[in-house]
Formats: C-alpha cells, sequence, structure tokens
C-alpha cells in the first residue's frame, strides 16, 4: 500500500495534463460533433466512431503523399461529413433506423479506413511535416507551448461562434425544430429529411475534423483510433452538461455557454483520463470506466423523474 | 361555379394494413368540397374516418387513390412539408403543434416562414418580434411578455393558443383543426375555442374542425358533416345547421347508419 502511494509522483501527473488538455480540446470538437446530433438532433449517430478514423486517415494520407497539412486537414471535414451524409441517405431515404444506418456506415468505414491507408496504421512524422497539431509542439519550449494552447482557444472560440451563429439561422432553427418535433417541423414546411442529412453532415464533418487533428497529434492514423469515440463524446457532453449546465442556461448567449461546456466536458474527461491512469488503474480498463460513466450521467435524469413521480411531484 | 373551390376530396381511398388480418378501410370513396370561407365542423364516431381525413389532407401518408386539391392545386402527390404552404394545423395532443425546447418567438418564427426556403438569414428579427408581441396579445393570455419562454414551461391551453396562432400567421388556405380541444380541461377548451373562431372570423380562413363534442359542432362553423365509415354521411349548413340539436344528429346519425351511436366518447352534454 505504501509502496503504492510513494510510487504515485504528483510531478509527473502535473507533466501529463498539458498534453491531457490539449487531448481534450482536440476532442472537444468531436464533443460538438456528438451535441449537434445527440442532442440537437435527437439522433444517436455510431457513425462517428468510423468518421473520426476516417478523417484521420485521409488527412495522414495526403499528408504522406505531400498536401499541404492545412488542407489536408481541411479535406477530412468534408470526409466526415460524406460519411455522416451516407448515414442520413440510409435513414431518410431506405428507412432503416437511424442508429442502424449509422452502425453500416461505421462498419463500412472500417474497410474504407483499411483501403485508403493500405495498412492497419500509417505514421505521420512531425519530424518530415510542418503538422498542424503534435503533442511535440505541448512538450516542447515554452513557446511553442504557448503558440499551441492559444491557437487551439481562438480556433474553438471561432468554433463555437460559428456554431452558435448557424443554430441562431433560419436553417438552424429548422434543425433545431427537427430533432425537437419532426411532426410540428413538417407541419411548418420543414423538409426534415433533408434537415436529418444536413445535420449529420456537419456533425461527422467536425468529427472527421477532429480524425485529422487527433491523427497528427499523436503522430499516426489507426484504423482502431474512432473505436468507442461515441462514448468519449458522450462522456463530454454529459460531464459538460452536469458541470456547467445550470450556469450555461442562466447566460446571456446561453447556447454559447452550452457549446463551451461541452468542449470542457472534453477537456475534464481527458485529465481525470490521465489522473485515473496515474493511479495505475490498467488502460485496457479505460473503456469499460468510461462505459460505466457515461451510463451513470445518462441515467441520473431518468432516475430523478422517477423519484420525483413518487414523491408526487408529477402535475 | 363562378369560383374556385377551397378544398375538393375526391374519391379517396385509403387502407391501413392492407392485406393484413388488421386491415382497416379508413377512408372509403370520399368525397367533399369545400368554399372558401367555409367553416366546417365534423363529428363521428370513433374510427369513423374524421382525423384519416385530416391526415390525407395534410400528407401525413399518401393516399392509396383519389385526389385532394387544394385552391386549385392538385397536391396529392406533394410530400407532407410541400402541403404545408397551403395548410394551418392544429393537433389533438398540445405537446404536437410546438417544439417544447425552443422560445416562443422562436416557434413563431419557424411558422412565419412556412412556405419559404429556409436560408442562413437570422432566425428571429427585431421585426418578427414585434409582429409576434402585437398577435400574443389578441390573445389575452399575457405571453407577449414571456416571447423568450420556452414553450414547453407553457400550461396546454396556452401551447393550443400558440400553434392556433402559428397556424394562421401565413394564411393558409385550409386550417385543419384535429380534436384540438380534447385534451383541455372545459375552462380552457371553451377559451381555445372562442381563439379559434376569433383567428377563422378575424383572417377570413377556411377550416375544418374535427371535435367530439356534438354542442360544439353544432355552435361553431357555418357547416357541419358526419362522418361513418371512412365517408361522409350527413352534410348539412346555414340556417338549419344552426338549428340543429344534438338529439337530431343522433337521431341522424342512427337513421342513416343503423347503428347506436353511443359506443364512443361522443359527448351529450
Amino acid at each position: 500500500m505504501l509502496s503504492y502511494f510513494s510510487s504515485l509522483s504528483l510531478a509527473s501527473l502535473f507533466r501529463a495534463f498539458p498534453g491531457s488538455i490539449a487531448q481534450g480540446m482536440i476532442w472537444g470538437i468531436m464533443a460538438l460533433g456528438v451535441f449537434i446530433t445527440f442532442r440537437l438532433l435527437d439522433f444517436a449517430d455510431l457513425t462517428v466512431d468510423g468518421s473520426l478514423a476516417f478523417g484521420a486517415a485521409v488527412t495522414v494520407m495526403l499528408i504522406r503523399a505531400g498536401v499541404s497539412p492545412v488542407l489536408a486537414t481541411i479535406v477530412a471535414f468534408f470526409a466526415g461529413a460524406l460519411a455522416g451524409m451516407i448515414t442520413g441517405l440510409l435513414t431518410t431515404g431506405l428507412g432503416i433506423p437511424g442508429i442502424l444506418s449509422s452502425i453500416l456506415t461505421q462498419i463500412s468505414l472500417y474497410s474504407i479506413n483499411l483501403n485508403v491507408m493500405g495498412k492497419a496504421n500509417q505514421p505521420v512524422s512531425v519530424d518530415n511535416y510542418p503538422l498542424v497539431v503534435s503533442l511535440r509542439y505541448v512538450t516542447g519550449s515554452a513557446t511553442s507551448e504557448i503558440i499551441f494552447f492559444v491557437g487551439m482557444i481562438v480556433f474553438l472560440l471561432v468554433l463555437v461562434a460559428c456554431l452558435y451563429w448557424f443554430f441562431g439561422t433560419e436553417l438552424g432553427h429548422s434543425v433545431r425544430a427537427t430533432g425537437c418535433n419532426g411532426n410540428m417541423a413538417r407541419a411548418q414546411g420543414i423538409n426534415t429529411d433533408f434537415i436529418k442529412v444536413l445535420t449529420l453532415m456537419i456533425s461527422n464533418g467536425l468529427v472527421g475534423f477532429c480524425g485529422a487533428l487527433y491523427g497528427q497529434f499523436q503522430g499516426a492514423a489507426d484504423v482502431n483510433m474512432g473505436r468507442g469515440a461515441i462514448v468519449i463524446g458522450l462522456a463530454a457532453v454529459i460531464i459538460g452538461e452536469v458541470l456547467f449546465g445550470k450556469f450555461a442556461e442562466k447566460k446571456r448567449l446561453a447556447f454559447a455557454w452550452t457549446l463551451i461546456a461541452v468542449i470542457l466536458g472534453a477537456i475534464i474527461y481527458y485529465m481525470v483520463y490521465q489522473l485515473v491512469l496515474w493511479l495505475k488503474m490498467p488502460s485496457e480498463d479505460m473503456k469499460l470506466f468510461s462505459a460505466i460513466v457515461v451510463a451513470i450521467f445518462l441515467a441520473i435524469p431518468y432516475l430523478k423523474g422517477k423519484a420525483g413521480k413518487k414523491k408526487g411531484g408529477a402535475k | 361555379m363562378s369560383f374556385e373551390k377551397a378544398l375538393v376530396i375526391e374519391n379517396v381511398q385509403k387502407v391501413f394494413n392492407r392485406g393484413t388480418i388488421n386491415e382497416k378501410v379508413a377512408l372509403d370513396r370520399l368525397n367533399l368540397e369545400l368554399l372558401p370561407g367555409d367553416f366546417i365542423t365534423i363529428i363521428g364516431g370513433n374510427g369513423a374516418g374524421k382525423s384519416t381525413m385530416l391526415n390525407a389532407i395534410a400528407g401525413v401518408w399518401p393516399v392509396d387513390e383519389g385526389r385532394i386539391i387544394i385552391d386549385g392545386n392538385d397536391i396529392t402527390a406533394l410530400s407532407e412539408h410541400k402541403r404545408a404552404t397551403y395548410l394551418g394545423r392544429v393537433f389533438q395532443d398540445p405537446m404536437t403543434g410546438t417544439a417544447a425546447t425552443m422560445d416562443i418567438e422562436e416557434n413563431m418564427a419557424l411558422a412565419l416562414r412556412r412556405g419559404q426556403k429556409r436560408t442562413l438569414r437570422w432566425g428571429v428579427t427585431r421585426q418578427d418580434r414585434e409582429l409576434f408581441r402585437e398577435k400574443l396579445q389578441t390573445l389575452g393570455l399575457g405571453l407577449e411578455d414571456r416571447m423568450a419562454s420556452k414553450v414547453g414551461l407553457l400550461s396546454g391551453g396556452q401551447r393550443q393558443a400558440i400553434t392556433l396562432l402559428m397556424a394562421s400567421m401565413k394564411q393558409p388556405k385550409l386550417l385543419l383543426l384535429d380534436e384540438h380541444t380534447a385534451a383541455l380541461d372545459p375552462k380552457t377548451a371553451a377559451k381555445v375555442l372562442e381563439i379559434s373562431d376569433q383567428i377563422i372570423n378575424e383572417n377570413h380562413l377556411t377550416a375544418m374542425m374535427v371535435t367530439h363534442n356534438m354542442k360544439d359542432a353544432i355552435a361553431h362553423g357555418n357547416r357541419l358533416i358526419m362522418m361513418h365509415e371512412g365517408h361522409v354521411i350527413y352534410d348539412v349548413r346555414g340556417e338549419e345547421k344552426k338549428n340543429l340539436h344534438v338529439k337530431d344528429l343522433l337521431a341522424k346519425f342512427e337513421e342513416i347508419s343503423g347503428a347506436e351511436f353511443a359506443n364512443d366518447r361522443m359527448m351529450l352534454s
């Protein structure tokens, strides 16, 4: 016991935190994508496991082929959007239940990613290419670390501003109405099928973009890198809502704060992840740990509602 | 026939679960014509096809046969969201007509853009807000001061009142009221009916109202139809309708359908 505690070094934990915060920021983009489908469109989209790796695969291969990393990263958005479009068309055009459509896309992306990369894993080294992001920037000199974090924060704020704007437009309102009440949306002349496809494209575009950054960050694209991504995305959304939901609601620009809360959720997820690893929990158990955390937090509102009814809280 | 019919339903047929033991002929050679400005109330037993008829007009699913023409436009092949251009709809369940997680003004803005392309312009403009405030004031429910509240926080009656405003705001060719007071308490139901009358009169709308309450069916509108087994079995208008009594309707039903009318929620009060 004593040897366990004495083996824990606070210094090593703090050395690891910048890396996990950076990782959380990158995954925050993915969490925004999950938030858009899961919360706004009310669609449990498992495409993301595939589109994350797809974005990474496409970008890494493009960079290796000599394309500029910035351009290659932008292409990943469209690659992800394409994956989202397939899921959307499967469910709206062919009547396949949404969650199953997304699983079909996800599974096919596994093969597609192997084809894109030619094998299961393709490295891309920051030594050879001017990558957009890299763990090396974080662990390197203080200057490169500051540039990285300032850059990320600015980018995330711009992204939040774009999404805030979009969901305040007529089109964005249509997305929210479609997610909240499809009957109402159609009665108001909204083409809910089109809106679903569009929203899945935006969401998976963000996820593909996240994959592109994450692939560069860790220096490789891997066919398995998206496995369980949906759970991490959900965890981020839920952590953000639980910790900052009440705070965000009361603010002016509440929706923008909600988006920021989701990103913070992703950052906190990775800090806790680091902490748990530091406590020497075996890394192979981490997915189980994440799933349990998500299950608990998803269950809380339901159980609270049930308890409320028992007390005669129902009107 | 000097002017266009507001609505023509021509030989419409709809069968649910065709070829199974649950096969149900919901609309059976249904024919109906409405003149502009008609406010028609629709009664009939459960499964008579009242709501099914409104859903056929709204395009919730395609009909098997026949044509539906609104204001001279054949809409039979149009999808639900395209038909919305012509229609205002209020549903039985107050939850159905509005988006609970969105603000009152956002809901109304969605309705204000019915029939238009949704663009990247701002969803609710200052101008919109002024219009909504005016419209909400006419309800007399104090909602004009709560325009940024989530609709989910409102009562069923308030939600139906807003849905009525939303349905009428773009001057629909036809207003479809599908038992829109059935889920409300009697006092609220009366208020919502009063608002319905007011909105229909002020905007000179053509309207169809399904109701289980025969008294309401007689008291509102200029024409009353009774449905049975998927078609219209009784059609009365003007003075003749005004002088109807609930017992006349019951007798009429028994005479035409040869069945007892007391098998459902039909209210005698």
